[in-house]
């Protein structure tokens, strides 16, 4: 039965070749390599970050500002910066997202490849090109200077929205377009229009992956740095309204800690930069369970 | 509630493709309509020009006049929203609404449409089940998702679904193509009890299925790729299938070319 045969006409079922199973095992050795290599590089940054910061992930730091802490003094912490970073990041998503998804669906399922989607898909691609401090300098040139307001957390929301828009717009686009034609035209089928087609059939169906885009957007531009200090500044101290006077934010507290030569600043800025991981990862947990729940249970 | 179709002279194009051309028959109410042709020839494309679904595909056009009971369907101040109330359409691969439960699904036409009212869902909802056949098989999980049905089940859903609207004539595009013999059984079954009630039309590409549940048989041609298609006859399906008028019918029909 082992032996292969080479009579024309009749191919035989031979064993597959040695040349074969050891490009199989070469394939997958490179495979695992290539996966190992993607790891490494992940899980030292996370257990560099976890290692540092760990020791001073406690209730001071937590719930303390850096107001009349100098870097050589322990204690402190980033109470003033997490608040900031949480009211810049979810006004920014709060402006970023509505028009970001109305984007998607406007060059999805009303241009039709027209004029003026192509304007629009042209534009969203070079807004993704704009480096992050050209974005806070946008912000700082037209809101602060021309307009004449202030250093604020919402300046730094603005900057962010200029960031966030662009990802949101291709992340929605991609799953926008991944939703079947057959559901639209079952939809339209039945007589329903074409807005209520989008908002109860279309939505709903990509939801999941756009929650998902949206996660990756916020987790971005929640550690952005440079458009920040172009228009939130420095403060050392707690301020709660991100619409007057500078506010404080993770990224630019750890920029700051860091930059100090006291080890006590550093420990805190290693802590800083655990608790930015922590609340992005949090954040993706929610928006996964809340997006989960929506759809309805498996059979 | 079924009512006649009435098209003259209607030509269909898909940008620069002239897709069917000048097609006029006359559709009986509370009967069954079968198309028959081999593929490419326009069934499809005629079928979705009876309830405007053809022009949902960008560049896409159609000239000519759909009656329905002497409403033109194509008139200017016509909305293409309610003339898809009236004529409904099942389609050739099952596609029940993925984010929904099957009486989310069945209800998803009046519900899309503003229908609030609970009680009045139920009793559409199981109306329309077991107006599909399907009732039974579902009535005790009417939450889990439609999509957790079994193909035939999900083309039966989407039956319900479709008649759930309470249109007067419905469209079917090769209902059972993607289903096997039981389930297309069960499907013929429906259909054969749905034409006391509604105007329905049947693409198939199963002579046997059009002969089967079709009481006139309407056959399409085309001259040669890149051709439109054409109307070659239509008649009593028995006529069609034992002594129709044309050769080209015969010739589909024995098996004799395509």
């Amino acid at each position: 039965m082992s032996s292969v045969t080479t009579s024309p006409g009749k191919p035989s079922l031979g064993s597959i070749s040695a040349g074969r199973k050891i490009k199989d095992r070469l394939v997958q050795g490179f495979v695992y390599l290539a996966f190992a290599l993607a790891v490494i590089p992940l899980v030292s940054v996370l257990w560099t970050v976890l290692s540092n910061g760990v020791k001073r992930l406690d209730a001071d730091f937590l719930g303390h500002s850096m107001n009349g802490v100098s870097g050589r003094d322990t204690g402190g912490g980033a109470y003033h910066a997490i608040i900031g970073t949480l009211e810049q990041v979810a006004i920014a998503s709060a402006i970023a997202v509505p028009i970001a998804v109305l984007t998607a669906v406007y060059l999805v399922e009303y241009s039709g490849g027209g004029r003026l989607g192509k304007v629009i898909s042209f534009f969203v691609d070079v807004m993704t090109g704009i480096p992050s401090v050209v974005a806070g300098l946008f912000v700082l040139a037209l809101w602060l200077l021309t307009f004449d307001f202030g250093f604020s957390g919402f300046a730094g929301a603005l900057a962010l929205t200029i960031l966030m828009i662009p990802t949101v717009v291709r992340s929605s686009e991609e799953m926008l377009k991944l939703v079947p034609n057959e559901l639209r035209e079952a939809s339209y089928a039945l007589g329903v229009p074409r807005w209520r087609t989008i908002l109860f059939v279309i939505l709903p169906t990509a939801l999941t992956g756009m929650v998902t885009g949206i996660m990756l957007a916020v987790a971005r531009v929640m550690g952005e740095t440079a458009p920040l200090l172009l228009t939130i500044f420095f403060t050392k101290a707690i301020n709660t309204d991100p619409f007057k006077d500078p506010q404080g934010s993770l990224p630019s507290f750890i920029w700051e800690q860091a930059k100090d030569p006291n080890q006590n600043s550093i420990d805190r800025a290693w802590t800083g930069a655990l608790v930015l991981i922590l609340i992005i990862m949090v954040l993706n947990l929610a928006a996964r369970l809340i997006a989960g729940r929506r759809a309805p249970s498996g059979r | 509630m079924a009512k006649r179709i009435e098209v003259s002279g209607l030509h269909a194009y898909y940008g620069g493709t002239h897709a069917i051309e000048d097609i006029s028959m006359t559709i009986e109410p509370r009967s069954v309509t079968a198309f028959i042709g081999p593929s490419g020839c326009g069934k499809s494309t005629f079928l979705r020009t009876l309830n405007r679904m053809h022009e949902v595909i960008p560049g896409a056009r159609v000239e000519g006049k759909v009656l329905l009971d002497d409403e033109d369907l194509y008139g200017s101040s016509v909305d293409p929203v309610a003339v898809r109330r009236v004529v409904g359409m099942v389609f050739q691969r099952p596609n029940p609404f993925p984010t929904m439960s099957i009486y989310d699904n069945v209800a998803a036409g009046l519900k899309l449409n503003g229908v609030r009212r609970k009680s009045q869902l139920d009793e559409v909802v199981e109306e329309s089940l077991q107006g599909a056949n399907l009732w039974n098989e579902v009535k005790d999980r009417l939450g889990k998702p439609g999509a957790g049905l079994s193909g035939g089940q999900q083309q039966r859903l989407c039956i319900a679904r479709a008649i759930a609207v309470q249109p007067q004539v419905l469209l079917m595009d090769e209902p059972c193509s993607a289903l096997d013999p039981i389930s297309t059984l069960a499907i013929e079954d429906l259909i054969g009890k749905l034409k006391g009630q509604f105007t329905i039309v049947i693409v198939t590409h199963n002579m046997q299925q059009a002969a089967r549940v079709s009481d006139r048989t309407a056959f399409f041609n085309i001259a040669g790729t890149g051709k439109p298609g054409k109307l070659i006859e239509i008649d009593d399906t028995s006529k069609i299938f034992t002594n129709p008028e044309q050769k080209a019918t015969e010739d589909y029909i024995t098996g004799r070319f395509g």
